[in-house]
């Protein structure tokens, strides 16, 4: 009998009630990876594709040559602060995702688990470096000091809200920050970025681009745009995929995802040099982000960054993952949690102490609230201040063109 | 006023403005070393360099995105859309994202950007190199909307497109790039030589988006059109001997309301044209300002004429085109009823 084909559906590492199986990730032992040279080429960086870029092991010790490297440049003070940046990411989160249940705005994301990412990452990039990033980068913001009463005032779209009420909260926008209006239609902001680049090399600045793209929304067609573009032109842009295995509902899987590749494997296809990091090592997130911004700086073409990771929290105030995987994922996460690691590294070489931590959580806490107390106070869902709707109209053109002037005199009357 | 082809106005306005504008970049399919598939580039990157006018993959997404990213950052692009029909792929970046840009982000980042992309029929396409998709566009707010009807009118609208601070679409109708056409395609072909509207000055002039051109002055209907069937208008109404005021459009987005209304208010009749199909075309939205604005000044009802509710066909192109006879009956009527 003629064998037919049959299809394949992606499973997921867990589905509720079962136990959770994450033994298909490909994790590179801490120390197996070199740092090569600035100026990698795709086929060299295979391997650099294919494993994984880990300083800190499973007991928060941090070795090998990304170690080496980091350390030359970098401080203890400077991993204090990031723990610090992490803690008050996730103050912010936590805090905001309760005014959502409170009913005082209307929507929130949280980035729990990926904190690391964005903080990082931002501290390696510098003035007039523009990221394009999705809705869960938030920690750029975190990690660029961006004033926290402009972020928590856009989450409430309230007379505080740098972008008038026109975003869904978190959708956030600053140029002077470094961080791209946010875009709910995903992939878009990849080629975008891109084009930024291109930009900057045409008119001889020395900024950089940086893409981002969760592991779900590689399967856009921007995603191949940006990356073919980005082969093509060579501008310095840093594509950046948070592989953080969720698509709301959708397992990695659905994206492609597979035990054998990787999603920066894909970027070799291209001739673009890819890197895989482990997400959730803060060290390596910045020994990483500095090679790659570095390299990218220095003319030397594009470059990808997978970061592995885990969105431990719900896609967002809308959803209950509970009804789509093991309430245990999280916990089984191989990689563990970015806070607790960096806490446990800077512990175990006596730059901090479970004190010290507790006391630093209590105190990002009592920052975050009393700016949210403050920007409470010019309006909330519950307690709405109004606003203007003649600004729905402006904006829309540099100058308001006649029927947007006849539909503000309706709006008006 | 040297004479010029539409090709030859709408290379000049972006020689033009590549020589004003060092943030001014080029780029599309073909657009490059070739020079465009319809010439409309031809012999710019020889003369500005790679830097500035450029080929690109066959990815209107990337192309527009791309765009997007360098207008945000301080260049003024201007692309092309080999067809109208291939900007479909790039829909999302020009909706959701070029159009949007200013508004979402109070203004921190712009879009100022022109997507050119050739439109309509005539030349045998099929469905694939024949639509005229501006209704998609001027349904989008946040983007202007253009569509010249002859070589002067193109190089001054594109000039104002490129200085323009918000993203624009310029629509250019295929079959006038070489001549102008009233709709017989019996074969003879009419150059821009022998038109007034094909001279045009060689150096830096602008019409202004957002203004109607009166093209033939009359008493008796108005027709409301643009591009090509700006041209099929004026034969129709050689052909009737009806004097009907001709208004060309050329901007869509913003929409020259004073004009047409003042135009309707005298005649009291009113037919609308386009190549585009039938329903929800952007005849309806004329036709709907049109009774707001002018409903007791009409002495009959709004008639439009358009391409039928159907993908543009191959062999039957000119079954397809609402040619002069067609207007010419729809004028008729309106003067009977």
């Amino acid at each position: 009998m003629t064998q037919l084909a049959k299809l394949r559906f992606p499973t997921p590492p867990s589905r509720p009630g079962e136990s959770v199986d994450f033994s298909h990730l490909l994790i590179s032992d801490v120390g197996q990876l070199p740092v090569p040279k600035l100026d990698l080429s795709a086929e060299d960086s295979a391997p650099y594709a294919h494993g994984l870029i880990r300083v800190l092991d499973d007991n928060g010790k941090a070795s090998g040559p990304w170690a080496d490297y980091l350390k030359a440049t970098g401080s203890v003070k400077m991993l204090r602060n990031g723990l610090r940046d992490m803690l008050k990411m996730r103050a912010i989160d936590q805090r905001l995702h309760i005014a959502q249940r409170q009913g005082k705005t209307s929507f929130y994301m949280q980035c729990t688990g990926e904190e690391a990412i964005g903080c990082g990452f931002a501290r390696m990039l510098k003035k007039g470096d523009m990221n394009f990033p999705t809705y869960r980068q938030q920690s750029l913001l975190v990690g660029a000091d961006y004033p926290l009463e402009l972020l928590i005032g856009q989450v409430y779209s309230n007379s505080m809200d740098p972008l008038k009420g026109r975003q869904l909260p978190i959708m956030h926008s600053s140029r002077e920050y470094g961080y791209f209006s946010v875009s709910g239609n995903l992939g878009t902001q990849y080629v975008q970025a891109v084009g930024w680049a291109m930009a900057a090399a045409l008119m001889k600045d020395d900024g950089i681009a940086a893409g981002w793209i969760g592991d779900g929304a590689t399967a856009s067609n921007d995603f191949h745009g940006a990356l073919l573009t980005a082969s093509v032109y060579r501008p310095p842009v840093v594509l950046n995929v948070v592989n953080n295995q969720w698509a709301i509902s959708s397992c990695t899987g659905f994206a492609g995802g597979s035990r054998k590749t990787t999603y920066a494997e894909r970027a070799l296809g291209y001739g673009i040099p890819a890197i895989r990091v482990d997400g959730n090592d803060y060290l390596a997130v910045l020994a990483a982000s500095k090679w790659a911004i570095e390299r990218t700086r220095k003319g030397l073409g594009p470059v990808l960054i997978e970061w592995l990771t885990y969105r431990v929290a719900a896609h967002s105030s809308s959803d209950d993952p509970s009804s789509y995987r093991s309430k245990d994922e999280a916990a089984a996460w191989p990689l563990g949690d970015p806070v607790e690691r960096l806490k446990e590294h800077l512990i175990s070489i006596d730059a901090w102490s479970d004190e010290r931590h507790v006391q630093a959580e209590a105190q990002v806490l009592d920052e975050v609230r009393v700016v949210q107390k403050e920007v409470e106070t010019h309006g909330t869902f519950v307690d709405p201040q109004p606003m203007s709707p003649v600004d729905i109209l402006r904006d829309v053109y540099a100058e308001m063109p006649e029927h947007l002037l006849r539909q503000r005199k309706e709006l008006e009357s | 006023m040297p004479s010029m082809t539409m090709i030859e106005a709408i290379r000049s306005a972006m020689d033009i403005m590549l020589e004003r504008d060092k943030k001014t970049v080029i780029f599309g399919e073909d657009v490059g070393y070739f020079g465009g598939v319809f010439r409309c580039t031809a012999g710019l990157q020889e003369k500005y360099g790679q830097e500035r006018v450029f080929d690109t993959p066959i990815n209107e997404s990337a192309i527009v995105g791309m765009a997007i990213g360098m207008a945000a950052h301080g260049m003024r692009p201007c692309v092309e859309m080999q067809f109208a029909d291939y900007m479909f792929p790039a829909f999302d970046q020009i909706s959701q994202e070029a159009a949007r840009l200013r508004h979402r982000s109070n203004g921190d980042f712009t879009c100022p950007m022109v997507v050119r992309m050739p439109t309509g029929g005539g030349i045998f396409g099929g469905q694939t190199h024949s639509q005229s998709p501006e209704a998609l566009f001027t349904h989008v707010a946040g983007l202007k909307v253009v569509q010249p009807s002859n070589p002067f009118d193109a190089k001054g609208l594109l000039i104002s497109a490129m200085e323009d601070p918000d993203p624009v679409i310029f629509l250019e109708p295929k079959r006038l790039y070489n001549g102008p056409f009233g709709g017989d395609h019996s074969g003879k072909a009419i150059g821009w030589k022998h038109h007034p509207m094909g001279e045009a000055p060689a150096g830096y002039y602008k019409i202004p988006l957002g203004k109607a051109n009166i093209s033939r002055h009359g008493e008796d209907v108005t027709i409301l059109a643009y591009g090509t069937m700006v041209h099929v208008a004026e034969a129709a109404v050689l052909a009737s001997g009806i004097d009907a005021e001709i208004i060309d459009l050329r901007t869509l987005l913003p929409l020259d309301l004073k004009t047409i209304i003042a135009s309707v208010v005298k005649t009291g009749r009113c037919v609308v044209l386009h190549e585009a199909t039938r329903t929800s075309g952007f005849g309806a939205e004329l036709i709907a300002e049109v009774q707001e604005a002018c409903f007791y000044h009409l002495e009959a009802p709004v008639v439009r004429v358009t391409g039928w509710d159907a993908p543009y066909p191959h062999a039957q192109e000119w079954d397809y085109f609402p040619g002069p006879d067609r207007v010419q009956r729809a004028l008729e009527q309106i003067l009977e009823a």
